[in-house]
């Protein structure tokens, strides 16, 4: 304990002498002190997080209820096992007759892996995208110049505007007469055709968290010394080496950071292709995504969209998984020191 | 210097830059500033011009507005299409300053004990946290949508306050505990000598400090709460409905017609609080959002 009050510059309001006699009472109270607080913490998420994942599970593990033509009422068929999860893995759908069936085409069970796909997809482009502009936008406000506030503003605007009114908004600007064609000289179907709408939705993501990957990039950036980059130049390295050389491996903490979390927030992307596409475009299914299918299926049987949600989110947890221990993403660590800097 | 002479294919470009460098670079700099703020600004700047546009000249593509009008905004706050927008901003309101409520008031002494105790299961918790935030809406709504429907709670501001929480908590302990991290500790530490028990050296020495890093926490919580949409769009009703689903829905006065210049009037009245809140604080936000790393 008293490690932490020595290591501290040592400011006049602290008196030594005194301080040595504290530590040794507070150890056994300071854990405690610490459990009451954290308790709350721990009681809430457990409720709010904890409690409704763990009933997903258990609901996933049960039939939907049907309808009884007989006398009109919900029945409950049951437990399932795992029949829930081969419905949407090997998109196994049960006939009229009780046979296990491949799901046909039109019904939510058939669009598993097309969703699947659709939401990586958004995931590696706009995660592309968005770290290549963030990067560029970062290195240009490292640079000194006048104006830093307006900029800031500008920057921020777009990330603090509620999604659905971004989406609106580019629903707006990809409307068939709206700008976005007239500027072009097109006249695409951005919210209607299958891949104009998936990269209507990919722009509109893009224009919206670009910034926040940037300010993550430039807190990367801004711990870089600038003594690093003379001696550099000075031994006549050019532009691209000193970025290639210097400025990428040392921020290189800062954008796995930023890319984590956008990886995760991108796999569970909801509000952007629901409002601006529908989940939509071409036949109607271009951009629904695991999110969004899970919401189509809420209204058809609670327990297999619940199977469809854990299964969504043991997806996540897996890609957070990899990335935090194969390309070693340390959130806690990386932000301590750029805070630091 | 020696590299330099060596390669003289690099070292001449070096040179001319030099010479000419200050205002080239400058001028690169700024055309990269001016992408950057069009960028950010042309799409909110053709949502506002819109706004004020006549619904009659909604694809008009003069840059400023023509045919002015503030019918778009008359028609946000009417309720004859159906539209609940005034109670909807409310709604925001009232869903978003309780949650961050909960949020600071369970987080701030979860935050304290992370930046400040050593226990054990620290590392437990913040993992714990982590993980929280990491779940998607879905995983969490699917149940709570059947819980809250069987105790009648459909529609009610705590079946939308609650799952709020769930994203919200792990954002407000993040910030917070690194701002705390930041606070002289010494201050408290002499408190703690002059006899102050840790709860009065935490209430009256510390808190004042971290007030700014509290106030700025409240903000991004807050903002987080206020653009919640999966969530609210599946268990809020007509009356309990918040702003962004009120602008997901809304609807026209002529049915089968996207009443687009009503729509950007609505998001222009969302966002111009937002707005001002960026304009005043906007360096508290930056560090914020660098600190806490949550969207």
């Amino acid at each position: 304990m008293t490690v932490h009050e020595l290591s501290e510059p040592t400011t006049e309001v602290v008196p030594q002498p005194d301080s040595s006699e504290a530590p040794p009472r507070p150890r056994k109270g300071r854990s405690k002190a610490a459990m009451l607080l954290v308790l709350p913490t721990m009681i809430l998420l457990g409720i709010v997080v904890l409690y409704p994942v763990v009933s997903a599970m258990v609901m996933s593990l049960f039939k939907d209820p049907t309808i009884d033509p007989a006398t009109g009422k919900f029945v409950d068929q049951g437990f399932a096992g795992l029949s829930n999860y081969t419905h949407w893995l090997f998109q196994r759908c049960t006939d009229t007759t009780g046979a296990s069936v491949s799901c046909p085409g039109g019904t939510l069970g058939s669009l598993f892996w097309q969703s699947m796909w659709v939401t990586v997809f958004f995931t590696v482009v706009t995660v592309t995208i968005e770290v290549a502009l963030g990067l560029w936008f970062a290195t240009i406000m490292n640079r000194a110049f006048r104006g830093r506030a307006l900029l800031r503003t500008s920057i921020l605007v777009a990330w603090a505007i509620p999604t659905a009114v971004t989406a609106k908004l580019w629903y707006f600007v990809f409307a068939y007469d709206g700008i976005a064609n007239k500027l072009l000289g097109t006249d695409i179907l951005w919210t209607g055709d299958t891949w104009p709408a998936r990269f209507a939705v990919v722009i509109a993501d893009a224009w919206k968290t670009t910034p926040f990957v940037a300010l993550l990039i430039l807190a990367g950036l801004q711990m870089v010394p600038a003594e690093v980059y003379e001696a550099a130049r000075m031994d006549g390295a050019g532009a691209w080496q000193r970025f290639r050389s210097i400025t990428l491996p040392l921020i290189k903490p800062a954008i796995l950071v930023a890319v984590l979390f956008r990886v995760l927030d991108v796999l569970r992307i909801y509000d952007l292709p629901a409002i601006l596409t529908g989940g939509g475009g071409g036949d109607g299914t271009a951009t629904t995504t695991l999110s969004i299918l899970v919401i189509d299926q809420m209204r058809q049987g609670f327990n297999s969209a619940s199977a469809l949600s854990t299964i969504t989110f043991l997806f996540i947890f897996a890609v957070a998984y990899v990335l935090v221990k194969v390309m070693g993403v340390n959130v806690i660590d990386t932000q301590e020191q750029q805070r630091k800097a | 210097m020696s590299t330099a002479l060596v390669t003289p294919g690099t070292s001449r470009p070096t040179v001319a830059r030099r010479r000419r460098g200050p205002s080239l670079a400058s001028i690169r700099t700024y055309a990269g500033l001016a992408v950057i703020v069009v960028w950010g600004l042309a799409p909110v700047y053709w949502m506002v011009v819109t706004a004020f546009r006549d619904s009659d000249y909604t694809f008009d593509t003069t840059p400023w507005p023509t045919h002015v009008t503030l019918d778009n905004f008359a028609n946000v706050f009417s309720t004859d299409a159906g539209n609940h927008f005034a109670r909807a901003l409310v709604n925001s309101t009232i869903i978003g300053a309780v949650t961050t409520a909960i949020g600071l008031i369970v987080g701030v002494g979860t935050a304290y004990a992370l930046a400040r105790l050593q226990f054990r299961g620290k590392h437990a918790v913040l993992g714990i946290i982590l993980a929280a935030s990491m779940f998607p809406g879905v995983a969490v709504l699917t149940p709570l949508f059947q819980l809250f429907t069987s105790m009648g709670w459909f529609g009610t501001y705590q079946a939308l306050i609650i799952p709020n929480i769930s994203f919200v908590l792990p954002l407000t302990i993040y910030t917070l505990t690194a701002f705390f991290k930041e606070l002289p500790w010494e201050l408290e530490e002499a408190a703690r000598i002059d006899g102050a028990s840790r709860r009065q050296a935490f209430r009256m020495v510390l808190l004042p400090l971290a007030a700014p890093g509290l106030f700025t926490t409240a903000i991004l919580a807050f903002i987080a709460s206020w653009n919640e949409y999966l969530i609210s769009s599946q268990l809020s009703n007509d009356i309990t409905q918040p702003a962004t689903v009120a602008i997901a829905q809304f609807a026209g006065s002529k049915p089968h017609e996207e009443p687009f210049t009503s729509v950007m009037a609505a998001g222009t009245v969302v966002t111009i609080p937002l707005v001002i809140i960026v304009l005043l604080l906007q360096r508290r936000i930056v560090s914020g959002l660098t600190a806490g790393g949550v969207k």
